[in-house]
């Protein structure tokens, strides 16, 4: 296996930098073929958008109002967005001359890389909401992070989304306090699914051997790095938000095999790639 | 069309009308803007609150059918396009609600009519979306229907109808253009594909035709409206136009019109067609569509559902006001 440096040399960000000034990445394979460690970890950020943003197309036309179905149809095209720059870069560095929509549409379960949390079924709004919420506050950290990564295609891709996941948080945030401190209704539905969705949250913080070539080839913060600040997030909202902090509870994913980020899912993620997937396994290399 | 068979109410004969309704319809004969301030008569206001809540109704409604595609769509770009499309839709909704509210009748109160099934919306909705195609299908015919309607909208008597059309005709271009490039790629593509593309014209052909609704050449409701300038064509009139408009375009897909009786007809300068079977429509409109028991039924579970959210907004927002009642 080539060792990890090479993914950042300078030729490789050169060669991104005048990609950036053009508006695209460029087709480079070469420098970063057989680097398996990085396409996987391209894999975990972008099947986190993509999964949550399927998930939120779900609401479509059934949202609480109608501001709110536009807000989350946003949300959703927003991060299916950053999936396909996210995807795109993935199938760039594996190198074998797939494209993103064949990450997206021909990998079968065992190959997605998202978390858990992301894959939650939606629930009620308020579960929607708070799975939101979980996630922006973990994303905008990654994010920020990233802005910074030695690799010039990352930090490009990082620094556009950076401003829609600012976005993003603030509303989920915005709307968990005022659902929290509503009626003892809107109260008692957001802190069921604060306790539902808790336990899926520290699969984003568990470091593990990609997370680590990552962060000493300078690409990616260290996921643990970046729960001291998601920590002081959640608390603060939840508080405004008068709900209850679960405290230590058992985190799923974070032991033995389990766990999203290398490819154990829950049984919903198989079911939600059988309708997503649909036409092209029914059809096989036609054109759309 | 997204509005049909709206009932007029008022009188179009001059020697009736009071002098305030005399100045009025002066005012619309020279092309003046109502604005919601105005005097207006009683019928005028009725009449457009039942056109621009139907309208309305129709665009939210109208999310559902394709809405059933958006978690299928085949590519990363079709779902992003699609998405984008639907959610225009729901922002039509939002401006059209908006548009009927200056007139003195609530969101909740239109929304509340639609469930309780006193208001309509588009027949053309409560048919079933059931390959890929239909979302090719339903861009390029069914909102390219919509166009023909809207556009001439633009020019309405009522300013904010008028301006909520002006933004929505923006968007609908893009819409049709999208429906349009999607059958494109399945009449180019697999046997398979260029099959469904027929099938969906088969069967999006004559509701797409009742989208204008039955002729009303000799409708005093329909006088009456285009007095008003809220209705500036007779449904006739735009169902020729759409016919003439959308036969050359299945030609260049290679498909065929499921019309064995439509022919250019070269001394009216427009097609001769079928008339598509009116029994549907009043069926459909009167609540036996394929599917207006799962589209009204999608409306009103998304609001029972979303009371509670909608509840927790304005309670929170109570409590931070100073005790007042912030939210309406
Ligand atoms: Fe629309
Ligand atoms: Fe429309
Ligand atoms: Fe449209």
């Amino acid at each position: 296996m080539p060792s990890l440096p090479d993914m950042t040399t300078p030729n490789l960000a050169a060669l991104a930098g005048d990609a950036t000034a053009q508006g695209g990445h460029p087709a480079v394979p070469a420098p970063d073929a057989g680097q398996p460690e990085f396409t996987e970890w391209l894999q975990r950020v972008g099947d986190n958008c993509l999964i949550l943003g399927h998930r939120l197309s779900e609401w479509c036309g059934h949202g609480p109002a109608l501001e709110e179905d536009i807000a989350i149809a946003n949300q959703s095209l927003d991060l299916i967005g950053q999936c396909q720059l996210w995807l795109g870069l993935a199938a760039e560095v594996e190198g074998r001359g797939r494209s993103a929509d064949d990450l997206a549409y021909l990998r079968d379960v065992l190959a997605f890389r998202n978390v858990v949390l992301v894959e939650r079924p939606n629930g009620d709004f308020g579960q929607t909401l708070m799975r939101q919420f979980l996630f922006d506050a973990f994303h905008l950290e990654l994010l920020r992070g990233l802005e910074s990564s030695t690799d010039a295609r990352v930090a490009d891709i990082a620094s556009k989304a950076v401003k829609e996941v600012a976005y993003h948080l603030e509303r989920s945030a915005d709307l968990v306090i005022r659902l929290g401190d509503g009626t003892a209704d809107s109260h008692a539905r957001m802190q069921k699914a604060l306790d539902l969705l808790f336990p899926y949250t520290g699969e984003m913080f568990a470091d593990d051997a990609t997370d680590r070539a990552m962060a000493n080839a300078g690409i990616a913060p260290l996921p643990s790095t970046l729960k001291p600040a998601w920590d002081a997030v959640v608390a603060e909202v939840l508080t405004a938000a008068s709900l209850t902090h679960p405290g230590e509870v058992w985190q799923h994913g974070t032991t033995g095999t389990g766990g999203g980020k290398r490819g154990i899912h829950s049984e919903h993620l198989g079911y939600l790639l059988a309708e997503m997937q649909f036409l092209q396994r029914a059809y096989p290399g036609a054109t759309w | 069309m997204y509005a049909q068979l709206v009932k007029s109410e008022g009188t179009a004969n001059r020697d009736e009308m009071t002098p305030e309704e005399v100045a009025f319809q002066d005012r619309i004969d020279r092309n003046e803007k109502i604005e919601p301030k105005e005097w207006m008569p009683d019928g005028y206001r009725k009449t457009l609150i039942r056109q621009i809540g139907q309208h309305a109704h129709s665009e939210i409604v109208g999310q559902l059918p394709e809405g059933n595609w958006i978690t299928r769509a085949p590519t990363l770009e079709r779902k992003a396009i699609l998405l984008a499309k639907v959610q225009d839709e729901a922002g039509h909704g939002l401006y059209l609600y908006s548009a009927a509210e200056t007139l003195g009748v609530s969101r909740d109160e239109l929304l509340e009519a639609l469930h309780a099934g006193k208001m309509k919306y588009s027949s053309i909705f409560n048919y079933p979306t059931l390959t890929w195609a239909d979302m090719g299908a339903v861009g390029w015919l069914v909102d390219g229907a919509a166009i023909m309607n809207q556009v001439p909208l633009q020019r309405t008597s009522y300013g904010p109808y008028s301006r909520a059309m002006i933004r929505i005709c923006k968007e609908e271009s893009f819409h049709q253009r999208q429906g349009y490039d999607i059958m494109m790629k399945m009449c180019a593509g697999t046997p398979e594909q260029k099959a469904m593309a027929q099938d969906a014209l088969n069967r999006f052909w004559y509701p797409a035709l009742m989208m204008f609704g039955p002729s009303d050449k000799d409708s005093v409701h329909s006088a009456q409206s285009m007095a008003w300038r809220i209705k500036m064509n007779t449904n006739d009139e735009l169902r020729q136009k759409f016919v003439d408009q959308t036969v050359p375009q299945a030609k260049f897909l290679g498909l065929t019109v499921p019309d064995p009786d439509l022919q250019w007809n070269e001394e009216k300068g427009g097609h001769d067609f079928s008339e598509p079977d009116w029994s549907e429509f009043y069926a459909v409109l009167a609540g036996n569509g394929p599917c207006n028991a799962e589209r009204l039924g999608a409306r009103v579970k998304a609001w029972d559902d979303g009371a509670w959210f909608r509840e927790g907004l304005m309670a929170h927002a109570a409590k931070h006001s100073g005790g007042r009642v912030a939210a309406e």
